[in-house]
Formats: structure tokens, C-alpha cells, sequence
């Protein structure tokens, strides 16, 4: 029998709510975080609105020591997991070092960082750059930094699979765990929200161009037309059940099940993998289709990436079978954040008995989706699936389960 | 799925100094070294000018011009090792279940490349702060996410199963391979296409490491400035490269008669929490690493032939890795060959740790210990047997290898002979 | 080239500037003579530092400089030292 593990602690950084209590009250409400560009003039370029986080000052929060060395990710990673270890009542400085670990995702690194790094070499000469370019721009440092800050020194590790990522990691956190680690930190918070970010991603070619923030994102609608770029995410306090359930912790609920699958080649004609990944995490979980309560979707708002979702919806739970949802048009696509926020957003649909809205969409009806649209949906929510698809065909799946459930 | 023993069938090199297992094989052997002056750009305005680069023709290692097109020499470079690694295998892909087939790349630090001359391009040689996208390279995105490499390697193979790209800094190379040995334990794959792959000799890379002096400044003697244990050195010399492996477990390798290299018997991960870049001298946390590899591995450190050191030639890691080896090891460290292959080969970041998987399963291959080359005047503080200048003939059948990565990454992995039944 | 000396002013902005402070010490107090280690900057830190002073101020420092100069005022001297030297030449 494996062990089960579970989610203790839940640390938000999200456009439409810094931290777990003003994300939930914008969330259950509607409420979305998508405005104009701030964090640089974007009006010289064709995508032009972003789900930036608001009112965040690093300075509040962190050391000085921290801040010239750190990108902004970083900085909003470091808080969110101060967070979730309040919210999971774990003193780091109180548990054997060896036996906490951090395992995190990341979609592109710390770039903004990286790009003022790289004007200064262009602009001004190689010795100009700074020493922490050594290592605040590249992947791996929220897992480096968040340890280093609470002396975590078990298994750690730094999946990128870009959005898919997220819910790597959380597999992966699991996996060590199951393996004798008794916490790690894991989740995923994103951000490149830089012109030289913006380039890269409008390279992408998946950008939205609209200006209208309520018609901007629009998965599963006819008028799809991209998605809206945002930065942020959730760090998530994971455990053994049974450790949780002896120091009395508060239990959102258990990581049952997850999947992970690479699409085949493009142009092979074969079917998209995303509904093996849902039948592996469905099936690790020990659920049957009709256990689960309610699906978190990708939600490309790039229309043959929302039909390939909707048909794998539809493949394993029937035409409308099931309510999906993408409280993301809240926020925008978070990269390898996403799929943690919707992770801490069903944990919060299972306590509060709501499954938040997908909002602005009119679904496309050819879709054959129940997507929960304008408010909230009450509903009795105890097991949910998260689903989150990487650029270049990643896809992976997860199923939370209520501790409330049983 | 706990009893699954995996096993290395196939591998794959793209190392400076050759391309392909033979040469990389020659050149370690033989203990010639691959550093020289940098020439992908001009040099001269940097502390360090030397690096280990790779003569590679994308074209003439097969790939397409559209693959070019559309790929960061580091991908390049993981795409050519895993198409010699599944040769090697002698694996018929086409004829598995593409869903249990995955993929693991290790890269610490990505597209750098191809990311450092688009930025030139679109900031027009950083004179923009608004850089311009229409100047952008249609595949930017490719290099915006390094997890582009593993969906080409993927592609390369066919491979639906799960797929990612790990990035551990410098342990990136180790913890891929460590990471696709779980998902095959645990029976989430039959197949994993495992391994890593940088390519970070750019001016922006360059720069960051000039910056911490990390690099040596050894600039008149290139081909001996990587020179590991020794007590001149003063820093370590870029590399690029990649490794890939085929992995698969023992008894279906034994079915399908599958030459085996080496099983990985046991692996670990820790981290110092101690500082980005800094170590302690301790070597606490990659002793315990080596401690928990050791014992997943189910054996006892005095049966460790050979150790295959992260030896990257600054001084604070040379002593830190002594350190822990002496604490994992006790006295039979003294007794143990133990070797830095960056010394040929550079430090190519994410993809060392699959490189030296590699170099490890050859020794076990040949029974030959790899040299340190240019390690001629001792350092009082680093009294292990080193194996100095020339290749040593050395039954081995048990090895360890380890890295340590900024971030405060340490990682080791226990190779053995994958002879006799189940342990 | 500035060739103003280098004052423990300069040196506390350049080392805010580039790595903060750490909240349990005071940099106004004399720190003169305190060691960069118990002002909580490690080598990193010192790097940043010193590679900030290099440029405002167009010198180069030796790695044995930077070794050698474990508080504020061993710094300043080999600033000093290095601008009156460029002075002078």
C-alpha cells in the first residue's frame, strides 16, 4: 500500500489576490486580476494586458540581504512559502533538516533578472554584470533559496516542463515522501512579466492581442484567441497523512492520484496524450469518472488546444459529464505557477463547497463542456482534477481528494 | 514495481573532444585534455578565455536544417547523444508502447546560447530597454523554456510516457538519470531516455562566473588550466556537452539480450541549505547524500572500486568532496582511486553529472580508472589517491559518483556490475 | 577615472547597493575594524562589492587584495592605495 500523502499549507501570490484569503474572496467571487501592462510600457507591442500581482513589495516581507539577488520570482516564491508554512504550522527551525525538502517547477526562470543582466553585458561590457547572475536567473534557484532560507536539506529537486510543471513537481514532492522525507515544499510560482519575457512568449505565437481584459482569455469560447501571460502561483506544505494527522495539523486534502504524458510528434496523426494522463491519475487514485466532482482545465484559449481538452474531458466522462472549470481567466496562465494555484483553488472549492467560476467565457456549445460560468456553483466538492498542459506537447494530470470526504 | 533493478543499455556522448562514446572513451583513456582558448566569440575582454569547447557541425551529426532552425545548441547536442545512445541499445522503439517510454534531460542553465545572441539582436546590442519582438527568431520560445530539449528528445524517440526536464544547477546531469531510475522503479515507465545536456560557453555565462571568480584565469596555458585536487588551481573551465542513456529494467535487458553497461543501484539528493554558491568545508550534506546512495544501493562503502568526484578545480570544492568522502567512507577513501575527468573535459554545468555517468559505466566497461590530467603538485589538504596525469588499470566493479551544484545541490550515485541474480 | 578617496561612506552605499545589510547589524556604528564576516557578507557579497568598486571607480583589485582585506578599513586602504597609485602615474 502506498502512503498517502497530503497538503497542510497553502502560500498564494496570484493577480487576483496576494495570499490564501484575498485570492479565495476574489476567486469564489469572480473577482479577476487581468489589467494593463504595468511592470513596463508595453504599448510598442501587440500584447498588451498581463495578471500581474498586486500591491506586492518585497521589501515588506524580506531581508536586504535577499534583494539584490534576487528576481522577482524568487522574491514572491520566498514569501508564499513563509506563508505556507504558517499556514501548515511547521516551524522549519523545530524538524530535522534532512528530513524537510523542497522540490519546485519552474517554466523560464528568473528572467527579468536575466535580462537586465544581459543589457548591462551588451550595453556596458562583461564586467558590469552582476555576481549573482551566477545563479538568480536560472531555474533552479527557488528551490535553492527557499531551503536555504528554512534549512531544508532532504531530497530537493527543480522539474521544468513548462506548465505542466507544477504538477510535476507535487508528484514528485510526493514521491519523496513516499520515500521516507517527512515534509516537503513544493508548488510553483512564475514570473516574466520583462519585455525581453514578452518577446519570448509573443514568439510563442500564443499570446492574446486583445485589450479588452474581460475579452481577453477566453478558453473554450468561440472567440478564443490566446491567453493572457500572468505571473505568480502556490507553494503547498506536503506531508505524510499520518504525520499531519499526529501533530493535528489542518488536512486540505490528499494528492490521490497523477499522471504525466508527452504528445506524439506533430503531424503523426495520432491522438493527443492528455486523456492517458487522466486515465493514470484516475486510475492511481482508485477512482471511477464519476468520482470526481469537478475538473481544473488547462484552458489554452488556443481553440485546437481547447478542443483536444474538451474531447479528452468528454472521452473519459462523457459528453458534459462532469463541471469544469478555469478559475485561470481570473489571473491569466501562470506558466509552471498555474497548476499549483489551481491546486490550493480546488483545496478551497473542497472547504468552502463551491467550485469558482470560469469567468467571461461563453462556451463554445461544440465543445460538450459543463463549464461552471458567471458565479460560483455550489456543489459538494471531494474529489477534484487538476489538469495542466506544457508547450511542446506536456501533459499532466492530478486528482486531490477531500479530507473532508471520508 | 519496488524489486526493479534498472540498468544502463545504450549511451550517447557529445563531449569536447570528440563526438560519440569512442572518442570520448580515447580521450579519457588516454588522459589528453579538450580546454583550450575560447573561439565562439572574442575572448578578450574577459578574466577567464579558456574553455572545453566541442567541434560540432549540427549538419554532419544528422541533423536537419529545421531541426537546427528550431533548436539551441544545447538541444542539438542532446538530440545527437540520445540517437547514438539508442543505437547503442540496440532498442527497437517502434515496436514498445510509446506511453512507457519517457524522458529525462538534465540542463542547468537552458537555451543560455541561443537566449544571449537573440537578446544582442533584439536589444540591438542592449541599446533597447523595450527589445524588439519583430527582430525576435521565430522559435525564441523554444529557448524561453528548456523544456523544449526534453519534448526534442522526445520527438527523437517517439516517447509518450512522462517527460521532463530537471534543473539542479550542476547536479542537473546526476539528478536526471536519478530521477528517470525512480520512474522506472516505481513502474511509471519500462524505458526511460535519460540524461543531460548545456551548452553555456556564451559571453553571459562567461561574464556571471567572471564576476564570482570562479573560472580560472589560467589564460596562457589552456589545454592544462582545468586542473582539479591540484594545489595551483584557481578555478574551473567551462565546458558544454551532453549524455544520454538508454534505461531499462535488468530482467527485460536480459530478455532481449541487451549488452549491459551497469546497473544504478542507488542514488540521492541533498541539499546544504547553506549558501548559493558557497559550501561548508565540512562536506556534511554529500556525505549524507553518499551515505543514503550507498544504502539504497544495499552496499557497503568499503566495496566502492572507484570515485568518480565532481572535482570541478576550485579550491572550496575540492576540500568540501574530500571532506565528505572521508565521512562516508572512513579509511577505505584512502584506499579508493578517486578522479576528476573536468580536468579533460571542462565543466559543462548540467550536463557533467550524465557525462560522468557515462565516463563511470566506460571504466566499469574497461576496467580503467580515469586520470585527474594536470595534477602535479599536491595539495596538503586533498590526500586521496587522485590517480594523477595517466589512466590506471583497476578492477571495477562498484562506483560512485557525485556532484555538488550552486544552490546547494548534492547528489551521488552507485553503479555496479549488474551480474548475479536479485539482490 | 574618480580619483576621490574612497570613503567608509562610499563603501556602506556601494555595499547597500549591492547586497543590502543584514537586519542584526548597524552600519552607522563604527564598523571600521569589524570583521565583513560578522556584518553578515560572505565572499559572494564581497565579490559584488568589489566588483561594483572596480567599476565606479576604474581600478582593478587582485584576488590577494580582496583575500587580505577582511574589514572595512583594510578595504579602503587598498582603494586608496590603487587610486593614489593611478594618481600618481
Amino acid at each position: 500500500m502506498t502512503v498517502p500523502v497530503v497538503i497542510t499549507g497553502l502560500g498564494i501570490a496570484s493577480p487576483n489576490g496576494l495570499g490564501k484569503e484575498a485570492y479565495w474572496a476574489a476567486t469564489r467571487a469572480g473577482r479577476g486580476g487581468i489589467g494593463p501592462v504595468t511592470r513596463f510600457d508595453a504599448s510598442p507591442y501587440p500584447a498588451r494586458l498581463a495578471g500581474e500581482v498586486p500591491g506586492f513589495a518585497a521589501e515588506d516581507h524580506l531581508p536586504s540581504r535577499l534583494l539584490p539577488q534576487t528576481d522577482r520570482m524568487t522574491r514572491l516564491a520566498l514569501v508564499a512559502a513563509d506563508w505556507a508554512l504558517a499556514d501548515a504550522g511547521i516551524k522549519p527551525e523545530d524538524t530535522e533538516a534532512f528530513d524537510m525538502g523542497v522540490v519546485t517547477a519552474s517554466s523560464s526562470g528568473g528572467f527579468e533578472f536575466g535580462q537586465n543582466e544581459l543589457r548591462k553585458l551588451w550595453a556596458r561590457g562583461s564586467q558590469h554584470v552582476s555576481a549573482y547572475q551566477s545563479f538568480a536567473w536560472f531555474y533552479a534557484v527557488n528551490s535553492g533559496q527557499i531551503s536555504i532560507r528554512h534549512g531544508m536539506k532532504g531530497p530537493s529537486g527543480v522539474l521544468v516542463s513548462d506548465q505542466a510543471g507544477g504538477l510535476d513537481a507535487v508528484a514528485h514532492a510526493r514521491r519523496q515522501i513516499r520515500k521516507g522525507t517527512r515534509m516537503i515544499v513544493s508548488g510553483s510560482v512564475d514570473a516574466s512579466v520583462c519585455p525581453w519575457g514578452w518577446v519570448a512568449q509573443l514568439a510563442g505565437g500564443r499570446l492574446s492581442t486583445q485589450d479588452d481584459p474581460d475579452r481577453a482569455y477566453l478558453p473554450f469560447d468561440a472567440r478564443a484567441a490566446g491567453h493572457v501571460a500572468g505571473e505568480g502561483g502556490a507553494i503547498l506544505i506536503m506531508e505524510r497523512a499520518e504525520d499531519a494527522r499526529e501533530r493535528g495539523a489542518r488536512v486540505y486534502g490528499e494528492v490521490a492520484g497523477y499522471g504525466a504524458t508527452f504528445d506524439p510528434r506533430p503531424g503523426s496523426g495520432r491522438e493527443p496524450a492528455l486523456r492517458r494522463a487522466i486515465e493514470l491519475a484516475l486510475a492511481e487514485a482508485g477512482c471511477a469518472p464519476g468520482d470526481i466532482d469537478v475538473v481544473f482545465a488547462d484552458a489554452a484559449a488556443v481553440p485546437e488546444l481547447d478542443r483536444a481538452e474538451a474531447d479528452a474531458i468528454s472521452a473519459v466522462f462523457g459528453p458534459g459529464g462532469v463541471p469544469v472549470t478555469a478559475p485561470k481567466t481570473m489571473t491569466g496562465r501562470l506558466y509552471s505557477g498555474a497548476a499549483p494555484l489551481d491546486l490550493a483553488a480546488a483545496l478551497l472549492a473542497m472547504e468552502s463547497g463551491l467550485i469558482p467560476p470560469t469567468t467571461n467565457v461563453d462556451p463554445d456549445p461544440s465543445l460538450g463542456l459543463d463549464l461552471v460560468t458567471g458565479a460560483a456553483r455550489p456543489a459538494r466538492v471531494g474529489t477534484a482534477l487538476v489538469l495542466a498542459r506544457g508547450y511542446g506537447g506536456f501533459n499532466s494530470a492530478a486528482v486531490l481528494r477531500s479530507s473532508l470526504s471520508d | 514495481m519496488t524489486g526493479r533493478r534498472v540498468v544502463i543499455t545504450g549511451i550517447g556522448v557529445v563531449a569536447p573532444g570528440g563526438i560519440g562514446v569512442k572518442d570520448f572513451w580515447s580521450l579519457l583513456s588516454e588522459g589528453r585534455t579538450a580546454t583550450r582558448g575560447i573561439s565562439f566569440f572574442d575572448p578578450s575582454p574577459f578574466r577567464s578565455r579558456v574553455a572545453a569547447e566541442i567541434d560540432f557541425d549540427a549538419e554532419a551529426s544528422g541533423l536537419t536544417p529545421q531541426e537546427i532552425r528550431r533548436m539551441d545548441r544545447a538541444a542539438q547536442l542532446a538530440v545527437v547523444a540520445t540517437r547514438e545512445a539508442v543505437a547503442d541499445s540496440g532498442l527497437d522503439l517502434a515496436a514498445l508502447d510509446p506511453y512507457r517510454v519517457g524522458v529525462t534531460i538534465g540542463s542547468a542553465v537552458g537555451a543560455t546560447m541561443g537566449l544571449d545572441q537573440e537578446y544582442c539582436v533584439v536589444s540591438d546590442r542592449g541599446r533597447l530597454d523595450l527589445v524588439d519582438h519583430e527582430y525576435a527568431v521565430p522559435h525564441l520560445y523554444n529557448y524561453f523554456v528548456p523544456s523544449s530539449f526534453a519534448a526534442e528528445v522526445a520527438w527523437c524517440v517517439g516517447a509518450q510516457g512522462p517527460s521532463t526536464v530537471v534543473s539542479t544547477g550542476c547536479t542537473s546531469g546526476l539528478d536526471s538519470v536519478g530521477h528517470a531510475v525512480e520512474l522506472l522503479r516505481e513502474g511509471s515507465a519500462d524505458v526511460m531516455i535519460a540524461g543531460s545536456s548545456d551548452a553555456p560557453i556564451s559571453p553571459i555565462t562567461m561574464a556571471c562566473f567572471d564576476a564570482i571568480k570562479a573560472t580560472t584565469p589560467r589564460d596562457e596555458e589552456p589545454e592544462r588550466a582545468s586542473r582539479p585536487f591540484d594545489g595551483t588551481r584557481n578555478g574551473f573551465v567551462l565546458g558544454e556537452g551532453s549524455a544520454v542513456f538508454v534505461l531499462e529494467e535488468l530482467q527485460s535487458a536480459r530478455r532481449r539480450g541487451a549488452h549491459v553497461y551497469a546497473e544504478i543501484a542507488g542514488y540521492a539528493s541533498r541539499c546544504n541549505a547553506f549558501h548559493m554558491t558557497g559550501l561548508r568545508p565540512d562536506g556534511a550534506e554529500m556525505a549524507e547524500a553518499i551515505r543514503v546512495a550507498l544504502d539504497e544501493a544495499r552496499i557497503d562503502g568499503e566495496r566502492v572500486d572507484y570515485i568518480n568526484a565532481h572535482g570541478s578545480g576550485t579550491k572550496q570544492n575540492d576540500r568540501h568532496e574530500t571532506a565528505a568522502f572521508k565521512k562516508s567512507l572512513g579509511d577505505h577513501a584512502y584506499r579508493t582511486p578517486v578522479s576528476s575527468i573536468k580536468s579533460m573535459v571542462g565543466h559543462s554545468l548540467g550536463a557533467i553529472g550524465s557525462i560522468e555517468i557515462a565516463a563511470c559505466a566506460l571504466a566499469m566497461e574497461n576496467n580503467v580508472v580515469p586520470p585527474t590530467a594536470n595534477l602535479h603538485t599536491p595539495d596538503p589538504e586533498c590526500d586521496l589517491d587522485y590517480v594523477p596525469l595517466t589512466a590506471r588499470e583497476h578492477r571495477t566493479d562498484t562506483v560512485l559518483t557525485v556532484g555538488s551544484g550552486f544552490g546547494g545541490f548534492q547528489s551521488a550515485m552507485v553503479l555496479t556490475r549488474a551480474e548475479g541474480g536479485v539482490r | 577615472m574618480n580619483t576621490q578617496p574612497f570613503t567608509i561612506d562610499d563603501l556602506k552605499r556601494i555595499l547597500l547597493e549591492g547586497a543590502g545589510a543584514d537586519e542584526s547589524v548597524d552600519l552607522d556604528r563604527d564598523i571600521l575594524d569589524t570583521q565583513f564576516e560578522q556584518l553578515g557578507y560572505e565572499s559572494l557579497a564581497l565579490l559584488e562589492t568589489s566588483s561594483r568598486i572596480e567599476r565606479e571607480y576604474g581600478i582593478t583589485l587582485s584576488d590577494t587584495i580582496l583575500a587580505d582585506a577582511t574589514t572595512p578599513r583594510l578595504l579602503l586602504d587598498a582603494v586608496n592605495a590603487h587610486l593614489a597609485d593611478g594618481a600618481a602615474a
